[in-house]
């Protein structure tokens, strides 16, 4: 497969032409809110790792979590794609709705969910399968009609990382470095055109020029994507997002416009926290 | 560093000389247990390939045994049947096995039922073969008048090789990095599709060897064939007097009467003058060609699995 390097060229504009919604639904503004968490609560077993917690997260922007280990960010993101519901006596009160549809009622199917909200996980877990597969399974499974091979090289482009794989698609992807790994884990999440992406830590395993990569591969999301980002890298969260979340022992002690935040944080705790006197 | 260094480093004590010494010990100890059970298989395989030889032609598995001309017997039925109840015991058992292994680590949740079944299933895994074999006399033998047939031996298998096809592939399954489902639910898959697709290929491997060894104890079972009616020995093939299309034949076979190699080594070995003892070893060897024959298939399966897997 020779393809020469074309980042607008006909192939890599008509597998979008396809990909993105038509335009009649496709250009909402900026800034509406397409999570909204209303006191959300989540226990395991008697402790609340997540207290009555509000946010609102909305349409193209990054939201970073920040905040110290163990406060609850991996539970408040696992809560937005109910993965949270595969942890044995997890238990979640209060609201998530997501476009619209309150996720946690009894109508909503977390299968159908969890394809409109991708995510990435902490540690880069590729399938053991080639790359070619590791992009498609999930497009294939969810019943994707289109061209595969245009879709796969589409979502390897946009996560920077076709460049690098495109003469070895078929090769196994346990054989990437780690950061390469971790750009196909997002391509993966890409194949299936998500509302949402959630990130979980996604470059804690990795050394500062993949981060680099990862960070303006978000920058890039953006705009056609909505992205909730953990993150324990304080510059990072200055980086790549347009808002940012503050939690504190599983409360959410404030969320302001990221430059506002660190700033001017309003919380005392905020301001200890982001200049690193603990945490 | 500085004075503090040398004070510290005397807290630690290592030993070194002993340690390796335990090392030493331990890697001899090791090697001579491995070496003497090679020995014990080599002699053991020297002892029935030098009894056996003379029978070990081609002969030995085409023919039927016999009593009044010993030289002339042979293993035909007692191999055919041997093959058709693992074959059978197979088709039955592990998709059963793989199946309640899948149920109880992937839907199942961890629920004190669940714990107890398990446990349920661990202990019928120490149950003697035996009485497996009473179990399959009541109940398929005579209950559903299944008679004493290759169906009826072969369900009495299943029944006995189950707990532990179910238990290896639990580990197997469970072996399953977590993570790799958790991508698989991040897109959107149902289980089954999770378990379709990422844990059971991941967990072939170990599913395999679980599934061979017990179904090579199948083979090797004389006991609760016995008690379901296995014949002592035959003088025609299962289902040889069936006419008609394949489906009759098959039919035929599997409720005929049948034969297997234990039992057949078995009632050789009983007989006093020393030709039955040389038909014996060489129907030992026959039985241990077979396992290994069963083995490469395995590993064939498992070679051609990862192959498969790379692209
Ligand atoms: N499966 C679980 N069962 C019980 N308690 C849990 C479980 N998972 C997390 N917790 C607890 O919930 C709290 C929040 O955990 P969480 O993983 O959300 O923290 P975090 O903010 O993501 O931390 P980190 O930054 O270290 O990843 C912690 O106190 C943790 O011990
Ligand atoms: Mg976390």
């Amino acid at each position: 497969m020779v393809i020469m390097d074309q980042p607008q060229g006909s192939l890599a504009g008509a597998a979008k032409a396809e990909m993105r919604p038509s335009p009649v639904s496709a250009p909402e503004p900026a800034g509406e809110t397409i999570v909204r968490i209303e006191n959300l609560t989540i226990r395991y077993g008697d402790f609340s790792a997540v207290k009555n917690v509000s946010l609102d997260v909305y349409r193209n922007q990054a939201t970073a979590l920040i905040g110290p280990s163990g406060c609850g960010k991996s539970t408040l993101l696992r809560a937005i794609n109910r993965m949270n519901d595969f942890v044995p006596n997890c238990q979640v009160d209060g609201r998530i709705v997501v476009r619209g549809r309150s996720i946690y009622d009894p109508g909503c199917d977390p299968v159908d969910l969890r394809r409109h909200i991708g995510m990435v996980f902490q540690k880069p877990n590729p399938f053991p399968k080639s790359i070619y597969r590791n992009v498609s399974w999930g497009a294939k499974i969810n019943g994707y009609r289109g061209d595969m091979d245009a879709l796969v090289e589409q979502c390897l482009r946009r996560a920077g990382l076709w460049e690098e794989v495109k003469d070895k698609l078929k090769q196994v992807a346990l054989n990437l470095s780690g950061g390469q790994q971790q750009r196909l884990c997002i391509a993966r999440a890409l194949a299936l055109q998500p509302d949402v992406l959630l990130m979980d830590e996604p470059c804690s395993a990795l050394d500062p020029i993949a981060t680099a990569r990862i960070e303006d591969l978000i920058d890039q999301l953006k705009t056609d994507y909505t992205v909730v980002l953990v993150t324990h890298n304080m510059q990072q969260a200055a980086r790549v997002s347009d808002r940012t979340a503050f939690l504190y022992m599983g409360e959410l002690i404030e969320v302001e416009d990221t430059h506002v935040l660190f700033t001017h944080p309003r919380h005392p705790r905020t301001q200890a926290y982001i200049t690193g006197r603990f945490g | 560093m500085t004075s503090a260094a040398p004070s510290i480093s005397m807290l630690y004590q290592p030993r070194l000389a002993r340690r390796k010494a335990c090392n030493v010990v331990f890697y001899v100890t090791g090697a001579a247990v491995c070496a003497m059970t090679v020995a014990l298989l080599a002699t053991l395989i020297g002892v029935v390939l030098k009894d056996g030889w003379t029978f070990l032609t081609v002969r030995f598995v085409t023919s039927f045994p016999s009593r009044i001309e010993p030289e002339l017997a042979g293993v035909k039925p007692a191999l055919f049947g041997s093959l058709c109840v693992v074959l059978m015991t197979g088709v039955i058992s592990v998709p059963l096995g793989v199946g309640a292994a899948v149920y109880l680590s992937e839907y199942a949740g961890d629920s004190r039922l669940n714990r107890f079944i398990q446990l349920n299933i661990a202990n019928l895994a120490g149950v003697p073969s035996i009485v497996y074999g009473l179990l399959g006399l009541a109940v398929f033998v005579r209950w559903l008048h299944l008679g004493s047939s290759i169906l009826a031996g072969s369900l009495t298998m299943s029944l006995l090789v189950l707990p532990v096809i179910i238990i290896s592939a639990r580990e197997a399954i469970a072996a399953v990095p977590q993570s790799l489902r958790q991508a698989a639910y991040a897109l959107g898959a149902t289980r089954w599709q999770t378990v379709r697709a990422h844990v059971l290929p991941s967990a072939l491997p170990g599913i395999l060897t679980g599934v061979i060894l017990s179904l090579s104890r199948a083979v090797g079972e004389a006991a609760p064939l016995l008690i379901v009616g296995a014949a002592a020995f035959m003088l025609s093939m299962p289902g040889s007097q069936a006419g008609g299309g394949a489906w009759n034949k098959l039919v035929a076979i599997g409720t005929d009467n049948f034969a297997v190699l234990p039992i057949q080594i078995f009632n050789w070995c009983k007989e006093p003058d020393v030709v039955f003892q040389q038909l014996a070893a060489a129907g030992i060897v026959v039985l241990l060609a077979a396992l290994l024959a069963m083995n490469s298939v395995a590993v064939g399966i498992r070679l051609w699995h990862q192959r498969k897997r790379t692209w």
